[in-house]
């Protein structure tokens, strides 16, 4: 549910975390982009960062330039000034995957735990768009929902200690697209040739939170069409 | 002028990495902040060769490198006292040096802290990506190759913009942070505290926490009594946006101080560290013990002002000279 009226939180002496709402929910997160591309339009002094999540957006700023209190009533005074219309069309994107096998381990697990054929969980997956939540994690790793019903599958129990640069994963109804190299927990049905994050390009990360996903299946021969 | 070669790493120890005062402005692409766990004594190190405070260093993690000088620059060692040696003669720290060529600088041995910083006059010369020359090791950019040092790694630093100094520098006795280990920490109550119990604050505030092994760059791991949060929560809560320093407890009850290499987490806060004692965290390493002091925001930010006021009147008397 989307508050009537944020809760301010202090994270210490240098960032306060403004929670619009109290779920993961399309509204709650479309007013954290709000919130994120007013201060971005309107930068406050002293602002150092700002982290949007599911439904909080973090400020970090400088102790030495400006304080929580005043923070939070600049924070106030933009959310009712805050104008929805002049926020950018969110993109869409679409991620080829090559699902199953040695690029998704686990895809023959989330069928049999579900009951339903490899190839229906990729028509389930392949079937809907999904919503960029936030980017955290690791640099450019999307954190995008919902997954349908019919494959919601919880993490696995024991993580692995190196999960592959493009393993897509699934973690209830999250999906997460690894975008380095890292131990995880999610199950990986599948491998995108896409780069998520490159520091030397601008923007570097490949998605942002508000986005719009869109996978589809490719075949193992056809990642000669991504080789850079 | 062209930057010019003057390191050649011999050993370069478990993680030797380039920081300079980290990377601000793309939380929202999961990238963060990384740089000087112990800040201070980055900044320190810059001033005393000469450098702005927010220069390149190499930060030396519990066991030094052997690094020799292809050129005569100016150096400091700062932060944690490893014991270092200009070839068989210990090296003042906290005082510049000039090394000359041929000279190696190697370190004998931990005796406090956790963290030692190398600053050369002109800084090490780094490419600048995203605002900082720091390195983020998980995505493995920025710093020196986006990697820790290697032996046979050449490093190199860039002209000095102002003139060569011709005399050291040195930070008086009085000024050199105390020993970090067993330090009691300022922290302030939230963003989560409302989410444990009166009794699980207290518990929390009286506590000795060990440092575990398990401590690197992205948090400090701690080892005490239970910090159990109120019955009826889940384990975890809607992942969100983290700063150095917040302390969080995740499912086994025992705390991890956040600290520079992450943006996100879905674990409740209790609180977290001022500001003004996030250096000293730089500075713990395993095996020490934390404590923790509740002070409040307006205390937290007067502690902040008379760091900087410390660091502007250290400023003012270098310049002075």
């Amino acid at each position: 549910m989307l508050f009537k009226n944020p809760v301010y939180r202090k994270m210490g002496d240098c960032s306060l975390l403004v929670e619009v709402g109290d779920e993961i929910d399309i509204d709650v997160n479309q007013k954290v982009r709000e919130l994120f591309a007013g201060l971005k339009t309107d930068p406050l002094v002293g602002v150092l960062d700002t982290v949007p999540g599911y439904r909080s957006l973090l400020i970090i700023f400088d102790p030495l330039e400006t304080t929580l209190r005043q923070i939070q009533e600049e924070v106030q005074h933009l959310l009712r000034t805050l104008d929805p219309s002049q926020l950018p069309e969110p993109k869409t994107m679409e991620v080829p995957v090559v699902y199953g096998g040695e690029y998704g381990p686990d895809l023959k697990w989330v069928a049999d735990y579900h009951g339903i054929t490899p190839e229906e969980v990729i028509r389930f997956h392949t079937g809907h768009t999904y919503h960029v939540y936030m980017i955290g994690f690791m640099p450019g790793y999307p954190y995008m929902g919902e997954l349908p019903e019919e494959i919601v599958t919880p993490r696995r129990e024991t993580p692995r200690t190196v999960v592959p640069r493009g393993s897509v994963g699934l973690a209830q109804k999250q999906i997460g697209i690894y975008s380095t190299q890292s131990p995880g927990g999610w199950q990986i049905i599948g491998w995108t040739p896409l780069i998520l994050f490159d520091s030397a390009r601008w923007p570097p990360g490949l998605l942002e939170m508000g986005d719009q996903v869109k996978f589809y299946a490719i075949k193992e021969e056809e990642l000669v069409n991504w080789q850079q | 002028m062209a930057a010019v070669k003057t390191f050649e790493i011999l050993a370069p120890g478990p993680l030797t990495t380039v920081q300079d005062c980290g990377r601000f402005g793309f939380g929202a692409y999961g990238v963060p902040v990384s740089g000087a766990m112990d800040s201070f004594s980055l900044r320190i190190g810059n001033l005393l060769v000469g450098n702005a405070e927010n220069e390149a260093c190499l930060e030396i993690t519990v066991v030094g490198p052997r690094i020799m000088g292809l050129i005569d620059p100016e150096i400091v060692v700062t932060g944690a006292d490893l014991y270092p040696h200009i070839n068989a003669d210990p090296l003042k720290m906290w005082c510049s040096h000039f090394i000359r060529k041929g000279e190696v600088l190697s370190f004998k041995g931990l005796r406090n802290g956790c963290r030692a910083y190398l600053a050369v006059t002109g800084g090490i010369h780094v490419k600048s990506i995203m605002g900082s020359k720091s390195t983020n090791l998980s995505a493995g950019f920025g710093g020196f190759e986006g990697r820790s040092l290697r032996a046979g790694d050449i490093l190199f630093s860039n002209p000095s913009h102002c003139s060569p100094k011709t005399e050291t520098w040195a930070l008086q006795e009085d000024d050199i942070p105390a020993d970090p280990a067993d330090q009691s920490i300022r922290v302030i109550f939230g963003p989560q505290d409302d989410h444990f119990p009166s009794k699980t604050r207290e518990i929390f505030l009286d506590a000795t926490f060990r440092v575990t092994p398990q401590s690197d760059r992205t948090g400090i791991r701690l080892a005490g009594p239970p910090i159990e949060a109120k019955k009826n929560l889940g384990k975890s809560i809607i992942s969100e946006g983290v700063v150095p320093g917040t302390i969080q407890i995740p499912g086994d009850a025992q705390p991890i101080i956040i600290l520079g290499e992450t943006v996100t987490g879905g674990y409740r806060k209790i609180a977290t560290i001022a500001s003004a004692d996030l250096p000293f965290l730089g500075q713990v390493k395993p095996g020490d013990t934390v404590n923790f002091h509740r002070v409040s925001i307006d205390e937290a930010y007067q502690a902040i002002r008379e760091q900087e006021k410390r660091i502007n009147k250290l400023k003012e008397k270098m310049r002075a000279k």
